[in-house]
């Protein structure tokens, strides 16, 4: 049995410019441990997939089920980190921040903090345990809020373009630091973005979608062997086929 | 709202503990700066007091000034007429708190609250404390119980207003987090809302004090009896005792500015301005 089925999921939304279909009749499933892009432009939805998957939005139609189970709210077996830096709580060191889901589940204080610790060894910032997020740079800050969706180990980490407001040479770094990380924890992971190279540099499998309603145009397994290199012809081979996928043929690569 | 532009200059001087000598030096100057505006002022009272042009009675030297205060402090009288004030503010300030942050952050989070309440505290909050005193002696007499309810009417409005606008100011994404991670209600509330809204809570706090000081002073001058710094004032009219009155003055302006500085200013360094929330002022 997969551990994650999306079964023809829909949402749906009143604008003041008349109804939106943000996603129509989304189906797919994951593996445990398995590493899924959604890629597609914005508006085609992906974000808010994940969102309904984590719990935050209601679907319209459809339902989701995690380990069998279906979703309604968000809840613990889910980990959630966001693209804006904001969302570490600032009145927390880095430590605090990732020992908060397990203060929520009951945890006690030396044992809470020894688990955010070794979080924060998983990404490299044990050193910055006691500092607070304004002191950290924006990658570092991410990295906390990876090491705190995880802390409370979650059956799977829902990312919704964690990067996207990155440099472009942090952003490497870190999609690296994800990769080690995912191969350390054997997470399930769903990841969005709208960077192709990104995609096919971290997933198992890449799930398109396409706006005006978003929809899942298509299923894309990336078999290529691990670390992968940005540079080689079959990683620009897929890059292209995915690019084609979106309609964005290599003449005006996204 | 002026008042926020006051407690914020405030901060920026002496905003940093770091021992970084530049810094330290920025302060000692700014330190000096205010010596010196300040040495001016007294300087031009002591001048105009000296010429002669009006009775010493009602413009004493600054001597004759710092000869009563050091009298009234030996006598312990200064000292409880402080106390006095400083139980009065305090106690009223203590209950705008607790009837105030509550509020506020329920008026913030639930529509009901909000629009039972709203149209109530912004009837009320425009009227002056100090208009209401003789209603008040009417009702409670003299004494503490009145001076006590004027304070805590003058420092309520400022308490209410910030904390709702800090709560509807906490950002939604703490909130999803926070929820994600398994954050019950009660968890919510007491590790991201009051957290998130602190900012403005504390600003709350410094304009409610500085209204329940303002307010104590004027309530005890007319609703007070044998003790308090307002009485004392009020009541050293009779005996043309200027000397006394700029005494207590002063006093009154040393009590405030220490809280200011030291209870609400250090409060902010420890909590916001270290968790980059709030910064101080760039030079």
């Amino acid at each position: 049995m997969p551990l994650i089925e999306v079964k023809d999921v829909s949402l749906a939304y009143d604008t003041p410019a008349g109804r939106v279909q943000g996603v129509l009749g989304a189906t797919f499933n994951m593996e445990e441990s398995e590493f899924l892009c959604l890629v597609g432009p914005s508006g085609c939805g992906k974000s808010t997939l994940l969102n309904i998957i984590a719990g935050f939005l209601t679907p319209t139609g459809g339902e989701i089920l995690i380990g069998g189970k279906k979703v309604s709210g968000h809840g613990m077996d889910r980990g959630v980190v966001f693209q804006d830096f904001a969302q570490l709580f600032p009145w927390r060191t880095a430590l605090g921040n990732v020992a908060f889901g397990l203060e929520m589940k009951g945890i006690g204080k030396e044992e809470r903090e020894e688990i955010a610790l070794q979080q924060l060894k998983l990404v490299k910032l044990e050193k910055f345990a006691n500092s607070y997020p304004h002191h950290l740079s924006g990658g570092m800050q991410q990295r906390v809020a990876i090491a705190r969706a995880l802390a409370y180990n979650p059956a799977v980490l829902l990312m919704d373009e964690p990067f996207a407001a990155l440099d472009a040479m942090t952003r490497d770094d870190m999609q690296r630091l994800l990769a080690d990380v995912w191969k350390t924890t054997g997470k399930t992971i769903i990841y969005v973005t709208h960077n192709v190279a990104e995609a096919v540099y971290l997933a198992d499998r890449v799930i398109v979608m396409t706006p005006h309603p978003g929809t899942v145009k298509a299923e894309i397994p990336i078999t290529l062997p691990r670390p992968r290199d940005p540079l080689s012809v079959e990683f620009l081979d897929h890059q292209k086929q995915l690019l084609n996928y979106l309609g964005q043929g290599t003449s005006k690569a996204a | 709202m002026t008042m926020v532009a006051q407690t914020g200059a405030n901060t920026g001087v002496q905003g940093n503990k770091t021992p970084d000598p530049a810094k330290r030096a920025a302060s000692w100057r700014a330190v000096r700066r205010a010596a010196i505006t300040i040495g001016l002022a007294l300087a031009t009272y002591e001048l105009i007091a000296r010429t002669g042009s009006f009775p010493r009675a009602l413009l004493p030297t600054l001597p004759m000034i710092v000869r009563t205060l050091f009298a009234m402090l030996l006598d312990g009288s200064m000292l409880m007429h402080s106390l006095y004030t400083l139980y009065r503010v305090l106690f009223g300030f203590f209950l705008a708190m607790v009837v105030g942050i509550p509020l506020g952050i329920l008026m913030a989070r639930f529509r009901r609250v909000e629009q039972f309440f709203l149209p109530l505290v912004s009837a009320l909050m425009p009227i002056p404390s100090f208009a209401l005193v003789p209603l008040f002696m009417l009702w409670f007499g003299i004494g503490n119980l009145t001076t006590i309810i004027i304070v805590f009417y003058a420092a309520t409005f400022p308490m209410i207003f910030n904390t709702w606008s800090g709560v509807r100011s906490v950002n939604p994404l703490w909130l999803r987090a926070a929820g994600a991670m398994g954050a019950d209600e009660h968890k919510l509330f007491w590790k991201v809302i009051i957290p998130g809204a602190s900012p403005f809570i504390i600003t709350g706090m410094r304009q409610s004090f500085l209204r329940a000081w303002i307010a104590v002073v004027g309530a005890e001058m007319i609703a007070a009896s044998n003790w308090g710094l307002g009485w004392v004032i009020f009541d050293a009219k009779e005996f043309l005792n200027a000397d006394i009155m700029l005494a207590s003055l002063a006093v009154i302006g040393f009590i405030g500015f220490a809280f200011e500085r030291l209870v609400f200013g250090s409060l902010e360094r420890n909590t916001v301005m270290r968790w980059g929330m709030m910064r101080s002022a760039k030079s």
